[in-house]
């Protein structure tokens, strides 16, 4: 099913950025790292799509561009029809003898286009069985127009559409499972990832380019802005996220779930397994929950941790 | 030159249209159903389950889905086509703009149909009418054959490098889609001829390279970016250039079209009807102007100078046309099969007093609403506008400028 590639740190950073520097994103932005690494998975040509976001807004402000790669963007809850017609151009092109090599094709969509406003575009495309890598970077909110909630917003967390209030304390509802409906879809790959293990990243990236069909990535992209963190510390909370179990890793081949390395570890060594406090205290979205008031809240979010955990263990086997 | 031996087939206007694009050579067609514009996708996903078109063929989960899926593969160089009415429509509104906006030449049947609410499957013009100024040609077929005709001339018109605009067919539902006609259809090889392959223009990429414009591998580029108020503007500017290259191209293909098959729908842009020495006139888009034609031939056998012209380019205007048409034109309805709540008459109605604003000869101009929601319009009630016109001339005084066809009051 997959290739044995294999790559060395040098390799990787010798081969051409297809997203290259000059972006207008945000110091320490976790989206922008994302896209770098996916993109250093690429086996040959490529196009890539992008909905509307932060990245298409970063990357693209006429007339520059970053990406060394044939891009379009054309809105925020489309790209995986998008994707679907590109798809569908390349196979019928070829087939006629218009365009000659494989071609490769990546969506890029934040958390909004996907778990919001374009899940119905998503849903639709993978169940067609397009050959195409779905990569969403998921910084948990609305960034880019100002960090309102989605429903990729985990509970708890201030934005500015579901705020720290002296009632509410921050986002009332839990965060979509968004990989597991992807797996409920029956499609052959779905992983998660998290830029601090970015060889595993680069791994499942190229693994969702080899898969014939649809497959669906989900990474983990802290944004300094809106976690309200120092921008030196994107990378220390997208491992942070995964040593909590907030985050886990792991990857569902054919349906067949199965734990990643980093979360592997933990599920053999419980000890090992952080307190979701250590994740929560680092980010300003988190902080009015340090009171004593809200409490209850941490306890919350770590009671929910550890049932998703618990689920998950299930699904790959472990007891 | 003799124009090509063709057959005559019993089509509805939908399977026409079916027709015409298994003709045309399409590489991506991405549609879902709406009634009434089914019968075309169920036509073409017969034509592709029987191996008869090489096209990939995309039943997408929805109408904004369908023309994302046909804007992206007419980016990386298809040929790409879909179908739609009434709400189908509304939800690719925004589509729209993107498609005219990222100059992807999609071309897109809409089975004219009235927009909900209270829900009605029949015909009016509200879908169409309403999206006027997305940046689209706009293409109003009178019959089943001129919908056949016209789908197979917007490719070549969306493609010309000068326009690279979508297009957009009008035919009216059920009056066309659902009623069998005589269709006369050229053979494969001579449609096949005259779309021939896509061409692209020529742009810079940001390398500075010339490249044709579209998704290529060998030469990337970036299409549909941020753009700010710097250059935004300037874009969009563009694409009104290409809206005033169309009409010339328009009526060049529309003769070169009539040189093979022999058919002309007036020069492609306006279809008048007995309008030399016509002192009243009504002017209308889609399948009304057949029974107006009918009344039109009554009331000169009656000695009545009466004429009809019909707008089958909308978009763009064709503003020296009609005000030339209406010359000499004494009183003028216009006839419109949408509203503009609140706004003071129809949008063609809008357009033509706008567009006679200008002209020398300024007619009496009155406005008639009808057909709403498939209310089937008579030629008595015809009658009775051309008989308010002769009493507009006659008296010299209009009573009523806008007014409804039809309706209970």
């Amino acid at each position: 099913m997959f290739s044995e590639w294999k790559f060395t740190i040098r390799e990787i950073a010798e081969k051409p950025d297809l997203f290259m520097s000059g972006h207008r994103a945000c110091a320490g932005c976790g989206p922008a790292t994302v896209i770098r690494l996916v993109l250093k998975a690429v086996r040959g040509p490529t196009i890539v799509t992008c909905a509307t976001g932060c990245m298409e807004v970063v990357s693209t402000i006429y007339p520059y561009t970053a990406w060394a790669t044939p891009w379009i963007h054309t809105a925020f809850e489309n790209v995986a029809a998008n994707a679907s017609g590109i798809e569908a151009a390349i196979k019928v092109l070829k087939r006629k003898g218009r365009i000659k090599q494989h071609i490769d094709v990546i969506a890029f969509a934040g958390d909004g286009g996907t778990y919001d406003i374009g899940i119905q575009a998503l849903s639709g495309a993978v169940e067609r069985g397009h050959d195409f890598l779905y990569v969403l970077y998921d910084n948990e909110a609305y960034m880019n127009t100002g960090i309102q909630r989605s429903g990729g917003t985990p509970h708890g967390a201030a934005t500015t559409t579901s705020p720290a209030g002296t009632v509410i304390p921050g986002k009332p509802q839990y965060k979509k499972p968004i990989a597991d409906i992807m797996v409920a879809h029956d499609i052959p790959y779905v992983a998660t990832a998290s830029p601090y293990y970015w060889k595993d990243l680069i791994t499942k990236a190229r693994k969702g380019l080899e898969v014939e069909g649809p497959a669906f990535l989900h990474v983990i992209a802290p944004c300094p802005r809106g976690w309200r963190y120092d921008t030196s510390k994107s990378i220390e909370i997208s491992r942070l996220a995964v040593e909590t179990c907030i985050f886990p890793l792991w990857e569902s081949i054919n349906g067949e779930y199965q734990l990643s390395a980093p979360s592997k570890t933990i599920a053999l060594k419980p000890e090992r397994k952080k307190p979701v406090e250590e994740y929560l205290k680092t980010q300003g979205r988190f902080r009015h929950l340090f009171t004593p008031k809200f409490k209850g809240v941490i306890e919350e979010i770590q009671r929910i941790t550890d049932k998703r955990w618990q689920r998950l263990l299930k699904k790959c086997g472990i007891n | 030159m003799e124009s090509v031996k063709q057959k005559v087939l019993a089509l509805n206007g939908d399977e026409a249209v079916a027709y015409a694009v298994k003709q045309s050579d399409v590489d991506v067609v991405a549609a879902y159903p709406i009634t009434p514009q089914t019968i075309i996708v169920e036509r073409f996903s017969e034509y592709v389950a029987n191996g008869e078109v090489d096209t990939e063929f995309i039943c997408v989960e929805s109408e904004h889905s369908a023309l994302s899926a046909c804007l992206t593969a007419s980016a990386v160089g298809a040929r790409a086509f879909t179908a739609t009415a009434s709400a189908g429509l509304a939800l690719m509104h925004e589509i729209l703009y993107v498609t005219s906006g990222c100059r992807a030449p999609v071309v897109m049947a809409v089975v004219n149909r009235a927009l909900s609410a209270p829900i009605n499957i029949h015909c009016d013009h509200s879908d169409s009418m309403v999206e006027r100024d997305c940046g689209w040609i706009q293409i109003y077929a009178e019959n089943s054959q001129e919908a056949y005709d016209s789908i197979i001339q917007a490719f070549r018109i969306a493609e010309n490098p000068k326009i690279m605009l979508p297009v957009m067919v009008g035919l009216d539902g059920f009056t066309l889609s659902h009623t069998l006609e005589n269709v006369h259809v050229l053979p494969d090889e001579t449609v096949r001829k005259f779309v021939g392959t896509r061409q692209f223009p020529l742009v810079t990429t940001h390398t500075g390279k010339e490249a044709p414009l579209r998704l290529d591998v060998e030469n990337p580029m970036t299409i549909g970016p941020l753009d700010l108020p710097d250059y935004y503007f300037e874009h969009k500017r563009q694409q009104e250039e290409a809206m005033r290259n169309a009409p010339e191209i328009i009526k060049k293909i529309h003769d070169e079209y009539a040189e093979i098959s022999g058919r002309r729908y007036g020069n492609g842009l306006l279809d008048p009807y007995k309008l030399e020495d016509a002192e009243i006139a009504v002017i209308c888009v889609g399948s009304t102007a057949g029974t107006v034609k009918t009344v039109v031939d009554n009331l000169r056998n009656q000695g009545v100078k009466a004429g009809l012209l019909r707008i089958r380019t909308f978009r763009p205007l064709p503003v020296d046309g009609i005000r030339k048409a209406l010359e000499k034109v004494k009183a003028v309805a216009v006839m419109d099969r949408s509203m503009s709540f609140g706004g003071h008459g129809g949008a063609i109605f809008h357009e033509v007093r706008h567009v006679l604003y200008d002209a020398s000869n300024h007619p009496y101009i009155v406005n008639y609403i009808y057909g709403l929601g498939g209310r089937d319009t008579s030629p008595n009630q015809i009658r009775k506008i051309y008989n308010d016109l002769q009493k507009i001339v006659e008296t010299g005084r209009v009573e009523t400028p806008v007014q409804f066809v039809g309706l209970r009051e």
